[in-house]
């Protein structure tokens, strides 16, 4: 088998690189590897070479496996919330600058979040009650559930709440008032 | 003495006949006959199918075929769809509309794939053709919801809107509403890639209520379960279709409302969509399973027992697309229960993970081969592969048409021997004498194109990547495969010599891609000017390629052959090779 050891691949990885252009680097990690395994004749030993060159983190070679995007973006969101067995949303507050997010999950109960969430933003949420939700208190936890709806933290069982919540907004307490709860 | 006899029918006598011919080959044969064949067949041409939008030019196609009401567009490369071709290279349908709409005014249909559509080109759909019917705009993009307002708007007979896969840049559901109340003639409606959360569901329902002929319905994820019931029950005459997001919490009249409209359904044949599938939920299609002949549940994150149960009430079953949450055991229960299986699908759920995440490997797919006798079509990802396997594989099933396997890393060789997998692949091509598409991975040498030259020889469409050791390899494929019509290829080290020897192989072919490969720049001017119908392109998106010697290896090369002659539409970072060896940009 006659390899081919003059085909530029050195002049390649010269010409492939524009420095600190990620996709080229990726591109560059790619091409690396033909050289070990053109050098190796044995094609078994050179298996084992190309395991060994392998990162422990691999870097992802564009268009590979060859998934269209419409299916990866898919698995992508997935994957996160799969992996980590998170259920991340974003968390913001009336005034406050930019959002957080946090993992539901992490949490057994409303009490858990409320003290998560007054750590995070520096706020009390102060006292709840079924009759008039946290009247009297500055700052109220909202959310908004899978139907698009606006919703009281608090009114539904644990459970049910962090599987139905989408995002939490921490709403200044005189806007808050006319938030019903759904049965 | 010669005697000369007329043989001749009227026009109108052959123009009946030629009507009962349908397949694009067929009439292309009957139009080299004769000229005053080729005369009355043009007139009577009412499909045109176009592989390549590039390959001709529209004035070129309305000049030959006055009277087309149904156009059939590709543009974009295939290895488009993995990212490998860079955004803006072409593929823009608005040049195409825009000479149509003066020249056919009673176009019906437009069936695009890979091109982009721009809400200027759906405006112009819209406002040109009195009698349009159907559009499906098959992984296009480009467009937004506003181009889809103005067709629902002015289509008065719209049957088909078929936006699978697309990407469209979703700005609000109430698209949808402009369907005029009049509207009663959808037969197809798929919108499953719509994104938004928003979808003008009142506006769906009332419309899918109004269609009587309604057969095909795909929903998008926006539309939760509760909801589909009510859809169901306003068509159930549906024979496809396609839900959104198919979880919710278990609730018994939930369940028992979705399993009675099910059921109420008793066309229905084919399942999709099945996003973020809550398994408890799976028991309400038990009903149609009997009837499913297509299953589509590749997006569905089940495991494989709740996959097994369901597979296993789906004795018809003949097409199925999954994730490899099915593994081995699955495809041993779907071996056993489907008999009639012709298509599969398996992708992987985490297909970046360094380690197998599932328990699918080789086996699934030779459990499959073994059982499945009608089996023609297989697309398979996958962590290992033997040799054993392929060849297993093939003496099964020598009745495979489609053959597409991906071993996750590249270059893995065979698990069991460490041997490449040439001999595999060989067996493939040997036994699949109707092989038409095959898509090579894992670690292969020069001696599997030696088995796809030899072998190969219906084959139309061959995927290379990572594969092979010198110009002999891609040499035996533009020799060997008569059949070969796209050949696309990415990061194997192939060069000139074969490219050169094979140019006239190349006007035979639609076109050829080749990325990360060896081919020099002059190789590829060379070729450029050699051959005046091949339109030869250079792709880089770091810096021309003039900028550096010629002996430096191209990017990306992309030739196709046409006869339109170089295109204008080029971006930055595509070149043309001309026949003058001016490199028209």
């Amino acid at each position: 088998m006659v390899f081919e050891k003059d085909l530029n691949l050195d002049a390649t990885e010269l010409r492939l690189g524009l420095p600190g252009s990620s996709e080229e680097s990726i591109r560059i990690s790619n091409k690396r590897a033909l050289p070990d395994m053109n050098d190796d004749s044995g094609v078994a030993a050179a298996k084992k070479c190309d395991q060994e060159t392998a990162p422990p983190t691999k870097a992802q070679v564009v268009g590979w496996p060859p998934i269209r995007s419409y299916r990866k973006n898919s698995l992508q969101t997935k994957k996160t919330e799969a992996e980590t067995g998170g259920m991340y949303v974003k968390v913001s507050m009336d005034g406050a600058p930019y959002l957080r997010k946090i993992d539901l999950k992490v949490y057994k109960g409303y009490p858990e979040l409320f003290k998560a969430m007054e750590d995070m933003f520096k706020f009390k949420v102060g006292k709840y009650s079924e009759r008039e939700g946290y009247n009297g208190s500055e700052f109220v936890p909202t959310y908004e559930d899978k139907d698009g709806d606006w919703m009281l933290v608090g009114d539904v069982p644990w459970e049910m709440f962090i599987n139905a919540c989408k995002r939490l907004r921490i709403v200044r307490g005189s806007e808050a008032r006319g938030l019903g709860c759904v049965v | 003495m010669q005697k000369k006899m007329a043989y001749s029918f009227p026009d109108e006598v052959l123009e009946q006949v030629f009507s009962f011919i349908q397949s694009d080959k067929d009439r292309n044969a009957v139009s080299l006959v004769c000229k005053s064949w080729d005369e009355i067949e043009r007139w009577c041409r009412r499909k045109v199918f176009i592989g390549n939008c590039y390959a001709v030019s529209p004035r070129m196609v309305i000049r030959r075929f006055p009277e087309v009401r149904s156009i059939k567009l590709k543009g974009k490369p295939h290895f488009a769809d993995f990212n490998l071709v860079p955004d803006g290279w072409g593929g823009y349908v608005l040049p195409w509309i825009a000479e149509m709409a003066g020249a056919y005014p009673w176009l019906e249909e437009i069936r695009l794939k890979r091109m982009v559509v721009t809400d200027e080109s759906l405006e112009l759909i819209a406002k040109s053709f009195k009698n349009f019917k159907v559009l499906v705009l098959f992984s296009c993009e480009g467009f937004s919801t506003d181009g889809l307002a103005a067709i629902a708007a002015s289509c008065k007979n719209l049957r088909e809107l078929d936006l699978r896969e697309s990407e469209v840049d979703d700005l609000s559901g109430h698209w949808l509403a402009h369907f005029p109340e009049t509207c009663t003639s959808l037969v197809s409606l798929n919108i499953s890639c719509l994104r938004s959360d928003e979808v003008s569901f009142s506006a769906l329902e009332r419309l899918v209520g109004r269609c009587p002929n309604l057969r095909s319905l795909r929903l998008n994820r926006a539309v939760t379960l509760d909801k589909i019931a009510n859809i169901l029950r306003r068509a159930p005459q549906l024979v496809d279709f396609g839900t959104g997001y198919y979880a919710a919490e278990l609730q018994p009249d939930v369940f028992s409302n979705l399993a009675g409209a099910f059921s109420s359904c008793k066309e229905l044949k084919s399942l999709s969509g099945f996003w973020d599938v809550v398994p408890a939920y799976l028991p309400a299609l038990y009903s149609i399973c009997p009837r499913l002949t297509s299953l589509n549940l590749s997006y569905a994150t089940i495991q494989s027992p709740d996959l097994i149960k369901l597979v296993s009430h789906c004795p018809r079953l003949q097409r199925l697309l999954v994730l490899d949450y099915v593994e081995d055991s699955g495809l041993e229960e779907l071996a056993s229960s489907c008999k009639d299986l012709q298509e599969l699908r398996v992708f992987p759920s985490d297909p970046f993970g360094a380690e197998p995440n599932v328990s699918l490997t080789e086996q699934g797919l030779v459990a499959v081969s073994l059982g499945c006798p009608k089996l023609r079509s297989v697309l398979y990802f996958c962590r290992r592969m033997s040799n054993a396997a392929l060849v297993t594989i093939a003496q099964n099933r020598p009745n495979l048409t489609r053959f597409r396997l991906c071993i996750i890393e590249p270059k893995t060789p065979d698990y069991l021997t460490l041997e490449p997998l040439d001999v595999g692949f060989g067996a493939i091509v040997e036994h699949c004498k109707d092989l038409r598409r095959l898509s090579l991975s894992g670690l292969l040498t020069d001696h599997v194109f030696e088995y796809i030259g030899t072998y190969g020889k219906k084959l139309e469409m061959l995927s290379v990547a990572f594969a092979g050791d010198s110009d002999l390899g891609l040499h035996h494929v533009l020799s060997g495969c008569e059949s070969l019509r796209k050949l696309e290829i990415r990061d194997c080290p192939f060069g000139d010599k074969a490219l050169l020897a094979n140019a006239a192989k190349l006007e035979t072919m639609r076109s050829l891609w080749m990325s990360s490969c060896a081919v020099s720049f002059g190789a590829c001017k060379l070729l450029g000017q050699k051959m005046p119908k091949l339109n030869v392109e250079v792709i880089d998106e770091t810096e021309p390629p003039d900028s550096r010697p010629e002996s430096c290896p191209v990017d990306k090369l992309y030739i196709y052959r046409s006869v339109a002659g170089p295109r204008f539409d080029m971006p930055p970072f595509v070149w043309t090779m001309d026949e003058a060896v001016r490199i028209l940009h």
